[in-house]
């Protein structure tokens, strides 16, 4: 789940790290009191949970509070990329020296947390990394040790970084990183981190992102910040067909048949199972395959759970058939998920055999699933055939034999 | 009586109801996905349950009432009717 800026720069600051004396509020009055506050330029920014807020007009400097008020009232009422501003935040207008960039990412591929630091600051660390591979400073941090300052230091010092500035910044990475682990997020950036002329640094600007899942664990944090048990925060709103898929889920309390994310391809995924919702989806994309959706079914959902979500991904349009695939199940069980599929089928009018273009859920139950999928014609496989296989099957029969790439 | 879903179909012996008060609130009480309701003493069988059934078969264990093995019947539609517990 993101933050808006103003959140994410409070999260900074109870962290330890030095912000600038900034001020939020969803009022253009309240913005010109700020600004009075702040003393000198300001800059008033659009408070969005997406980009592009320069270009479309969602930030302004302002030389006096009356300004700073009259660019609020604009910006208050500017759409961004279909998001209305949760506010502005007032900012003093900072005399930068250098800006850097510091941020801390998950790194699925490693498993771990890696700490990114760069000396060219205030633009995306992607394009610095693209083109300018030697101004970014790369180091990963343990998943159970302690963090250290040294960690931080090398990674800084890859940069070419020396003397007081590699002092003074090594801390403040050090505390970023402790606020990555500490409070679950997947993103931690500070950028623009600005080398003051007096030879400070204070965080400018600040992303921050929280595993979704570890939001009962930050519940005291979410509330401080003023952030809503029905807030989602994800990159954008969720579709129709997406709360469609969280209504079924909530529909009964016993196992889960959700989680469903919209795509725009044509091939049905019924999918879950100890992570192999996400297998089976890149194994799908692997063999060149199109999915509609994404989604997660397991802890033994009841066939109406089951039968809601296969009727929903049935439905969309676009979709003309699903694939209905797990990793080895222990607990969900194999024939009441066959069941939910099929009911869907049925209740929509439709030939199971035909609409359910292979089902591989092994484990738990399996011998009595296979015999209700043989009574409908559908066809199966057991755990002799692999989850990449079964994804291979799934493609070359929906989107056809021509679509496969491996 | 007996009433069948599409997977699943459910029979109870009326004679062993009739002759087992206490039948209808047993099954109500053991089944875990609600098949089986008591409303003023008398049974019903919960249609959009059936197809829930998780063949656990403690509703077939009524021999403690005194009710004879066999009046209560889960059958598996897509088995060839097959009777669970007496395949
Ligand atoms: S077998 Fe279990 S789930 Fe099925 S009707 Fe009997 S008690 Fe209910």
């Amino acid at each position: 789940m993101r933050f808006f800026e103003y959140e994410a720069r409070e999260i900074v600051k109870r962290s330890g790290i030095p912000v600038t004396d900034f001020g939020f509020t969803t009022d253009a009055a309240e913005a010109r009191t700020i600004a009075e506050r702040i003393g000198g330029s300001t800059v008033i920014k659009s408070q969005v949970l997406t980009g592009g807020r320069m270009k479309a007009g969602g930030v302004k400097f302002a030389d006096t509070p009356e300004e700073a008020q009259a660019h609020a009232a604009d910006i208050l009422e500017l759409e961004i990329n279909g998001q209305m501003p949760r506010g502005v935040l007032v900012d003093p207008k900072a005399d930068v020296k250098q800006e850097y960039y510091a941020g801390v990412v998950w790194d699925g591929t490693a498993k771990k947390p890696v700490i990114l630091f760069s000396d060219m600051g205030g633009i995306d660390i992607e394009d610095v990394a693209r083109e300018h591979p030697a101004h970014v400073g790369r180091v990963h941090l343990s998943n159970i040790l302690p963090l250290s300052d040294y960690q931080a230091k090398e990674c800084i010092a890859q940069t070419g970084v020396t003397g007081k500035a590699l002092q003074r910044l090594t801390p403040i990475v050090r505390k970023l990183a402790q606020l990555f682990v500490d409070n679950d997020m997947v993103l931690a950036e500070i950028n623009p981190l600005a080398e003051m002329h007096d030879g400070s640094f204070i965080a400018l600007d600040a992303h921050m992102d929280m595993e979704s899942e570890a939001r009962g664990r930050h519940k005291q944090l979410l509330k401080d910040l003023g952030v809503g048990d029905d807030e989602t925060r994800m990159a954008r709103e969720p579709t129709e067909f997406e709360l469609a898929g969280e209504a079924v889920d909530n529909a009964s309390h016993r196992g889960v048949a959700g989680n469903v994310t919209e795509f725009d391809g044509n091939i049905g995924l019924v999918i879950g199972a100890g992570g192999g919702s996400l297998t089976l989806f890149d194994a799908v994309r692997a063999h060149g395959g199109k999915p509609a959706n994404y989604c997660e079914i397991g802890g033994n959902p009841s066939v109406e759970k089951a039968c809601g979500l296969a009727k929903l991904v049935l439905q969309k349009p676009g979709v003309d058939k699903i694939a209905v695939m797990m990793s080895i199940v222990s607990n969900t069980r194999v024939d009441i998920v066959a069941r939910g599929v099929i009911k869907a089928c049925l209740e929509l009018d439709m030939d199971p055999a035909e609409k359910i273009a292979i089902f591989r859920i092994p484990g738990a139950w399996e011998e009595e699933g296979f015999k209700i999928l043989e009574k409908y014609g559908i066809e199966y496989a057991d755990r002799s055939v692999s989850m990449h296989e079964a994804a291979r099957r799934a493609v070359a029969k929906i989107a056809g034999p021509e679509a496969v790439t491996t | 009586m007996r009433r069948d879903a599409i997977f699943i179909g459910i029979e109870v012996d009326q004679g062993a109801l009739d002759e087992h008060s206490e039948l209808p609130a047993h099954l109500t009480q053991v089944c875990p996905v609600d098949i089986y309701r008591e409303t003023e003493g008398a049974l019903e069988i919960v249609a959009e349950n059936i197809d829930e059934c998780v063949l656990c078969g403690l509703c077939l264990d009524t021999e403690h009432l005194g009710v004879a093995v066999g009046a209560v019947k889960v059958i598996k539609l897509y088995d060839d009717c097959a009777v669970l517990g007496a395949e």
